[in-house]
């Protein structure tokens, strides 16, 4: 087992394409690391960069203590695990388990122990002679977990392993993969475009934009306190609500007056945003203490939540979330106030956390 | 979806009394089919049964007016004279034939050991211009045999290549290549790269990924594109006439062509002779019938 340690990667593929501009990751031995993004970001490179799969136009990747820059994939002793679950074809299950083993030559009892130990972990027993085709999508992806397993190798890197899965098998599949990682303890990169995945799995996500890191915190750091508006963006479904803001007497005002709890140290003579979490705003009967006047533009019934679409005053609606038993109907007055502790606020021109 | 209960249930009646009309149209659509397919099943399979039966008549039999379709003596010399010379030993004839099976083979076999890889690479690899390269290669084929062959005499009369099986040999690897390079990789671009992804963090390298696990999901691709090359060296014509001469090297195609054009032709020894090459491609066709149609058709089903 091993930390990772990427530095300055930099990838340009032969046509041009800059896939991975700048990222610097550490992730420590035994973490279970999310790299999270929108399709297109540099995700599958970066992982590949780091399996050797595709070697990186500048910058360093260490495994352990290792520069493994000019290591081929065999000798970085890794597994990895793919979208497409590459299960060979031609083999049944017990040999595709086996053979990463018989690759390395390992003798025939023990690799016969190592798929049997595989195969009751991922509970495969009964589809151990069984060829890929009569597999199921999820019944793959466990043997494709199982076939990275077996070799106990220093690290996995998953590169969206569940988005072949339906919805259901997916979340069975994310606590069994977040279970083993924590009984196996080893180092885990596990890259998805799902945030809902990215959050239940994670110690720590790197948020990627268009080749760069964003940010790199715990799952509620980095919902709470996204580090950029991109960040602020792309995390919570309803994401934040941007709210353009101006400080006047001690207080954060919102153009509508949307009065919001000011964060302390807030920079003076700058376009500023607030994001406020849908869940920070409530909708009140209108004149309510604090409140400004508003109406619903539209609501959004979740049956546990209902997502209120409201216009404020604002160029923008903002989005609240509300239990069910709070009923307004749509185009009713009401009145919209802020309840949440102090939003994270951002520089327009920057783009980034200011306070 | 605006169905009505009375056409929802009307559907049930309806089918069970399909309109006359429509029947009748469907059943004479089929019949004339039915004959049209049969019109053109007996224009192209005519010469051949025409030829089949020439091989086994009698030479008078052959030349009999009007043509004796059924009561004719059959007799199996033309295949004997095919094989054996009249004096006894071997005949010139199945000298070609060994000629074409050596020519054919070892010119197929060599464009499919260099056409699989260079298939494999253009594939999987960023190639500098790659489409620039791939366009090059089969640009190679538009030229016919014949607008190529003088100058390649030429050359081969410089090297000493006239008249020598390996100058067959030679000019048939370097027309099927392109050939195969171009039909390979739309079989490779089908194979995921992930299993060679997935080998060589298995610990394999790039070749062994490749020998190991790519080329054995290769392989009906692979006899596919053999065949066709196969077909292409095994019927070639033009390029053995110009570029052979004598009996000991000259392939089969030119040998049968070498029986017409005496004072009397031997029409039984001919159509023997052109039976027994027509058979071994069509026994290769109808073995890998199930790729071929997955090689031609490969194009079309793309992504
Ligand atoms: N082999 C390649 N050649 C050229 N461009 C590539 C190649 N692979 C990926 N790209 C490009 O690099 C960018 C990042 O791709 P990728 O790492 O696959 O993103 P992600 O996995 O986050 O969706 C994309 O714009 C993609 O089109
Ligand atoms: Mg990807």
């Amino acid at each position: 087992m091993a930390g990772i340690e990427v530095t300055a990667l930099h990838k340009r593929y032969p046509d041009g394409t800059v896939a991975v501009d700048h990222v610097d990751l550490a992730i420590g031995d035994g973490e279970l690391f999310v790299m999270l993004g929108p399709s297109g970001c540099g995700k599958t490179t970066t992982l590949r960069a780091i399996a050797g799969l595709e070697r990186q136009t500048t910058g360093d990747i260490r495994i352990g203590d290792t520069l493994v820059n000019d290591l081929p994939p065999a000798e970085r002793d890794i597994a990895m695990v793919f979208q497409f679950y590459a299960l060979y074809p031609h083999l049944r299950t017990r040999d595709n388990l086996a053979f990463p083993l018989r690759a390395e030559g390992l003798p025939k009892p023990e690799v016969r122990e190592r798929v049997d130990e595989a195969a009751r972990l991922m509970r495969l027993g009964p589809l151990l002679d069984r060829r890929p085709h009569r597999l199921s999508g999820g019944e793959q992806q466990r043997v494709a977990l199982a076939r990275a397993l077996v070799r106990r190798p220093r690290a996995f890197l998953m590169d969206e392993p569940l988005t072949n899965l339906d919805a259901e098998l997916r979340a069975d599949m994310r606590t069994e993969i977040k279970h083993l990682q924590g009984e196996l303890g080893t180092t885990m990169v596990y890259v998805t475009h799902d945030q809902v995945e990215a959050m239940s799995l994670g110690h720590r996500i790197a948020i990627l934009n268009k080749g760069r890191v964003e940010q790199i915190g715990t799952p509620l750091e980095v919902y709470d306190r996204p580090a950029s508006l991109f960040c602020a963006a792309f995390i919570g479904s309803p994401p934040m609500n941007l709210i353009e803001v101006e400080v006047a007497d001690g207080e954060l005002r919102g153009k509508s007056g949307l009065v919001l709890t000011p964060p302390p140290n807030l920079p003076r003579d700058r376009s500023l945003v607030a994001g406020v979490r849908p869940e920070a705003l409530e909708v009140t009967e209108p004149g309510a203490e604090r409140s400004v006047p508003a109406r619903v533009v539209s609501a959004e019934w979740l049956g546990d939540e209902i997502i209120y679409v409201v216009d404020h005053g604002d160029q923008r609606d903002v989005r609240v979330r509300m239990p069910p038993t709070v009923r307004f109907a749509a185009d009713a007055p009401v009145g919209l106030r802020h309840t949440g502790g102090p939003p994270p606020v951002y520089d327009v021109s920057t783009e980034e956390l200011v306070a | 979806m605006a169905v009505s209960v009375g056409e929802a249930v009307s559907t049930g009646p309806v089918r069970d009394h399909t309109p006359p009309a429509r029947r009748f149209g469907g059943r004479g659509r089929s019949v004339l089919e039915v004959a049209l397919l049969a019109v053109l099943a007996v224009v192209m399979l005519f010469p051949v049964l025409w030829m089949i039966e020439t091989s086994i008549k009698e030479n008078r039999d052959v030349y009999a007016i009007p043509a004796k379709f059924f009561d004719f003596k059959v007799t199996m010399d033309h295949f004997k004279d095919v094989f054996f010379a009249s004096g006894g030993g071997r005949s010139a004839l199945s000298v070609s034939f060994l000629n074409s099976v050596v020519v054919a083979g070892v010119s197929t076999v060599l464009a499919t050991v260099l056409g699989v890889p260079a298939a494999w690479a253009y594939s999987r690899f960023a190639v500098k211009a790659k489409k620039d390269q791939l366009f090059f290669i089969l640009s190679t084929r538009f030229m016919p045999p014949v607008v190529v062959v003088i100058p390649i005499f030429l050359m081969y009369r410089q090297v000493g290549l006239i008249d020598t099986k390996l100058g067959l040999i030679l000019i048939y690897t370097a027309f099927n290549v392109p050939f195969t390079i171009w039909m390979m990789k739309g079989f490779v671009d089908e194979v995921p790269a992930e299993y060679e992804d997935a080998a060589m963090l298995d610990g394999y390298t790039r070749l062994q990924a490749f020998w190991r696990f790519t080329l054995p999901l290769l392989l009906p691709g692979i006899a596919a594109t053999a065949v066709f090359a196969l077909i292409f060296s095994w019927n070639e014509f033009v390029f053995a006439i110009f570029l052979t001469s004598s009996d000991t090297v000259r392939t089969a195609p030119p040998a049968i062509a070498g029986l017409i054009g005496g004072t009397t032709v031997d029409w039984g020894l001919v159509a023997a002779a052109s039976v027994v090459f027509a058979l071994p491609v069509l026994v290769f066709a109808y073995l890998v019938r199930k790729h071929l149609v997955a090689g031609v058709t490969l194009g079309a089903v793309r992504r």
